[in-house]
């Protein structure tokens, strides 16, 4: 895999564009012009699943119901993750102006930014955004509304379905799938639910063309995301960059001279270790991230970085399906067990096997990712788990 | 039409309507999927994760509960790593679950019990987790235990309480390993908006919501030579209780059981059925007296349309959703309390027997009809009425328990007194039985003449719609009762506290206008009731209704008003219906509850 160099790029936070005017143009474009738009973009979720958006759209554009939603997730819980806040602090109305392009393109009349609870510090000001945005709205004559709604802290209303029942008013409990939101979302409608930065990404797409886009990143990675750097960095931060680098020149660029291993992905992502920083591409083909790069080196004790993610999914599950409810509670008595010697080395086999269950059996994405740390780091770094 | 898929089992073909899920698709072609929070009364939760199957190019495994089968759709349902996830699942439930099966209730009736001896899971493959919780039991309520040490969060409570009976007196609290089915505020069952129904009890697949019983305090007083120790049985045990016995759903038992109860001990084998008859005796004539206080007094405090007031469950429910219709409520005891009220009065001068001596069981298919007899308003004997009620199922324990075989015993009869009851007493059994035992009567005492229907069967009334409503047009009617020429008198039925509230709501705008509405607490009404067999299921409802209305016609006397016991009781001893003396041993009134 030839491994992009590292570049920098300005598409979510630049402002060398006359908002209003981008609005106006997209909102001009016929509904299919827009899928189109975002299809040949190749733009793919940023939350992390990475779901083609124009997919999304075009799947709730197809229905022939009159109520339909967008909802923007700003549930931004990931571990590691902080890229959204800054999204809203700084440029809200993209994100709005994502959502009304949405809105047109699937023929919905309303929609939701669902908040993350830590986040109300922000309400205000989007509030204030909000009324502002509206009112350019008017002004170009489109009659799409956005509502604000607080989550309440729950790690586990990121997940869509758990946000709507939220939403609803219900206890953030994920449904079953199918029917996927295209079909039955918020209220059962069709709805669109997207990540705060792809609402960005889409508007920025109108204005500037699916080409452009498409050309930046591979060929399962399509254009630039933004990354929230953190642990053992001295550059800690939040950066746009294009897709398909290796955590190689990642981590030359953000590392402390001593990383030994990064966390791509927050706790429910994968852990690399230094062997594997040349091979590994950021993206898609490789591992992909909804933004959290967390980095480690060598003073730091994987045992305890992957003691305290169980310890995160333990407490985060919703409890409401077996595999994840117990298998995280398991996962973590097993190691604990393990590092006393309460259990012999080879029960670490047998919670890997677990884990391999909890991701084919878990109700929703949560249960099922937990295996992604928990096997990448046993994996990785065995020794560390035992001694 | 609907649309058929067609999809391929472990390799064998098999076409279904779109919508059916493939759990269901398997059970076509006798293809077993273990389950444990999937229950036909309830919406799919898909939480367990025990009924995975391997759907062909799919990354995951799918729960076969919640999976809508989809054309050209490939399962496997036993494949090496669908064996091994089921088998973790059930190990994951058993690390959390207080699997002290020997002490527990539930013992040999746990599904979950059945599933982990059907993988032969003897050495656990898990840390046990159940020292590291803090479990609590609930044993304060009359009605039910709950004990969260044997809970697999399997939610079917939760969705029984709120779905079928519009209670959510259960609800899923707490997340993660701290995640658990609890109440408002965590308070005790008996101190929350519960009804004590039992449809909870009667769904919960292990040992945490399980019936209080009473099986040991009933033996200690079949066995004390100073008791008199009599049991009555409600009309639904009779067509249910041979399920716990090894007979088929909708078996009748009446004589079995009847024999059964005389070689367990008890002195006196009698009837609730008999005092179905005299509710409908009593309500009747209460419905006829508001009907004429309404319509021709005028008398604007007469609350209509009246409640049937059978259902402890409803009477629960009444008290705390819509206190301001307790006025509505026919002010009847259940047959279970007008019996014991003249168990310790007229049965007891009748054999003379000092009433201080006699112990008075019940047998019901209801767990709410313990918190009855416990009621205050339930000592108008001068004693408790009833002593000691218990379910179906705790009946069937004590048989096994006795070394009965059940199935080989031949019919006996009921003793007399109160032991004499009618077809319209045992269809009380079923829902809407309540209303065609008293259209029976008191049409025929307003017209003379038997009511309508082909055989007496007021069919409009019988079925399992939720909510059904029948009106009856009263005319030619005798000279006593004038004043109800032309009436067209219009009922409703509702079975389930789901129904119940749907038609209160409806009452409460004014959308309904009816003269007498008969509510049972559980769905199918008591063949349906919470202390009935499990499992209970559509299909098991409809087959124990056929056979109370089996029973019904084969009964010599079928309707309640022709009894000769309860002619005999209002000659003797109560004058007649609404009269003092059944004023104050049959009926009462209850009293509003909070909220919350």
């Amino acid at each position: 895999m030839p491994d992009k160099r590292l570049k920098r790029v300005d598409l979510i936070f630049s402002e060398d564009c006359i908002y209003k005017d981008v609005l106006t143009k997209a909102l001009n474009k016929s509904k299919e012009d827009i899928i189109k738009e975002i299809l040949d973009s190749g733009l793919r979720g940023r939350g992390g699943a990475g779901f083609p958006t124009g997919m999304k759209w075009k799947f709730t554009s197809e229905q022939t119901e009159s109520e339909k939603y967008v909802v923007c997730n700003a549930d931004e819980g990931e571990p590691g993750t902080f890229k959204d806040r800054e999204i809203l602090t700084r440029v809200p109305h993209k994100v709005f102006g994502g959502m009304a392009v949405c809105g047109k393109a699937i023929g919905a009349k309303h929609g939701y930014v669902y908040l993350r609870g830590e986040y109300r510090f922000l309400k205000a000001d989007i509030e204030k955004a909000l009324d502002q945005f509206h009112k350019t709205l008017k002004e170009i004559g489109s009659d799409f509304q956005i509502h604000l709604l607080m989550g309440a802290g729950a790690y586990i209303c990121g997940e869509e379905s758990a946000l709507f029942e939220s939403m609803e008013g219900h206890r953030g409990e994920p449904r079953n799938k199918p029917p996927y939101p295209t079909i039955a979302g918020f209220r059962k409608k069709p709805t669109v639910i997207n990540n705060v930065e792809t609402l960005v990404y889409a508007f920025m797409i109108c204005n500037i063309g699916s080409k452009k886009f498409h050309d930046l990143g591979t060929a399962d990675s399509r254009g630039s995301k933004v990354f929230s750097v953190s642990g053992d960095t001295p550059i800690p931060g939040i950066y746009e960059l294009e897709l398909g680098m290796s955590l190689e020149t990642f981590v030359e660029e953000f590392g402390d001279g001593d990383t030994k291993a990064v966390q791509v992905g927050g706790a429910s992502g994968f852990c690399v270790p230094r062997k594997k920083f040349k091979d590994t591409i950021i993206g898609f083909e490789g591992v992909p991230t909804g933004g959290s790069m967390m980095l480690f080196n060598s003073s730091r004790s994987m045992y305890n970085v992957l003691k305290n993610y169980v310890e995160f999914f333990e407490e985060e599950s919703c409890g409401q399906c077996t595999p994840c409810r117990v298998g995280c509670q398991q996962l973590k008595k097993g190691i604990e067990a393990v590092k006393k010697g309460e259990k012999s080395a080879a029960y670490l086999d047998s919670l890997q096997k677990l884990a391999d269950t909890m991701k084919i059996t878990a109700k929703c994405g949560l249960g099922q990712s937990v295996a992604n740390s928990f096997s990448s780091i046993v994996d990785n770094f065995k020794e560390e788990m035992i001694y | 039409m609907a649309k058929t898929v067609n999809l391929k089992i472990d390799g064998i073909d098999v076409s279904v309507e779109q919508g059916t899920t493939v759990l269901d698709a398997a059970k076509k072609l006798n293809i077993h999927i273990p389950t444990l929070c999937y229950h036909e009364d309830l919406c799919v939760a898909g939480n367990c994760r025990v009924c995975v199957v391997e759907q062909e190019g799919a990354k995951n495994l799918v729960a076969s509960c919640a999976m809508p089968a989809s054309e050209g759709m490939i399962i496997h349902t036993n494949t090496h790593k669908v064996r091994n996830a089921r088998r973790h699942v059930v190990e994951l439930l058993l690390s959390e679950h207080n699997a002290d099966c020997t002490k527990c209730y539930k013992n040999t009736k746990c599904e979950l019990q059945n599933l982990a001896s059907e993988m032969v899971i003897t050495e656990p493959m898990f840390i046990d987790l159940v020292p590291f919780k803090e479990y609590k039991i609930d044993k304060q309520s009359p009605s039910i235990i709950k004990d969260d040490s044997k809970c697999i969060r399997c939610q079917r409570c939760v969705r029984t309480c709120h779905e079928l009976q519009h209670v959510s007196a259960l609800g899923v609290a707490y997340k993660g390993d701290h995640m658990k089915i609890s109440t408002f505020f965590e308070n005790p069952m008996y101190d929350v908006v519960c009804t004590n129904c039992g449809q909870c009890v009667n769904r919960c697949p292990t040992g945490a919501l399980i019936e209080k019983n009473y099986i040991d305090q009933v033996w200690d007083a079949i066995y004390d030579p100073n008791k008199h120790v009599i049991v009555q049985t409600a009309p639904a045990t009779r067509i249910a209780l041979g399920e716990d016995l090894g007979m088929e759903p909708g078996s009748i038992v009446t004589g079995k059981m009847a024999a059964s109860l005389r070689r367990l001990g008890f002195d006196s084998v009698l009837d609730t059925d008999f005092t179905a008859d005299l509710t409908i005796m009593e309500e009747g004539t209460e419905l006829l007296t508001r009907l004429k206080k309404a319509l021709v007094d005028k008398d604007q405090s007469i609350k209509l349309p009246m409640f049937t007031s059978c259902s402890p469950g409803w009477i629960k429910f009444i008290e705390h959703l819509y206190p301001e219709y307790l006025d509505n409520l026919s002010t009847c005891k259940s047959p279970q309390q007008m019996f014991g009220a003249l168990a310790k009065t007229y049965y007891a001068q009748k054999k003379g027997i000092d009433p201080a001596t006699i112990v008075s069981v019940s047998i019901m298919p209801c767990t709410a009809k313990k918190f009855e007899a416990a009621r205050p308003e339930m000592r108008d004997s001068g004693f408790q009425d009833v002593d000691l009620g218990i379910t179906t199922r705790e009946l069937a324990v004590m048989i096994k328990q006795a070394g009965i075989e059940f199935e080989s015993l031949s019919d006996e009869k009921f003793d007399s007194i109160m032991g004499e009851s009618t077809g319209a007493a045992v269809i009380f059994g079923a829902t809407g039985g309540v209303m065609e035992a008293a259209l029976r009567t008191a049409y025929e005492l307003v017209t003379g003449r038997e009511v309508p229907f082909k055989n007496l069967n007021i069919t409009a009334v019988r079925g399992m719609e939720g909510v059904r409503e029948a009106s009856v047009k009263l005319e030619n009617v005798l000279p006593a009762w004038s004043f109800l020429e032309g009436v067209e008198l219009k009922t409703a039925v509702a079975h389930g506290l789901t129904n119940a509230h749907q038609i209160m709501e409806a009452i409460k705008k004014g959308e309904a206008n009816y003269h007498f509405v008969e509510v049972m607490g559980c769905p199918g009404g008591c063949i349906g009731g919470g202390g009935q067999p499990i499992p209970t299921t559509p299909e098991i409802r409809r087959k124990r209704a056929e056979a109370i209305y089996r029973e019904d016609e084969g009964m010599k006397i079928r309707k309640s008003h022709e009894n000769p016991e309860v002619i005999q009781i209002y000659k003797e001893f109560l004058g007649e219906p609404l009269g003092h003396k059944s004023h104050e041993l049959l009926h009462t009134h209850y009293h509003p509850r909070k909220r919350v």
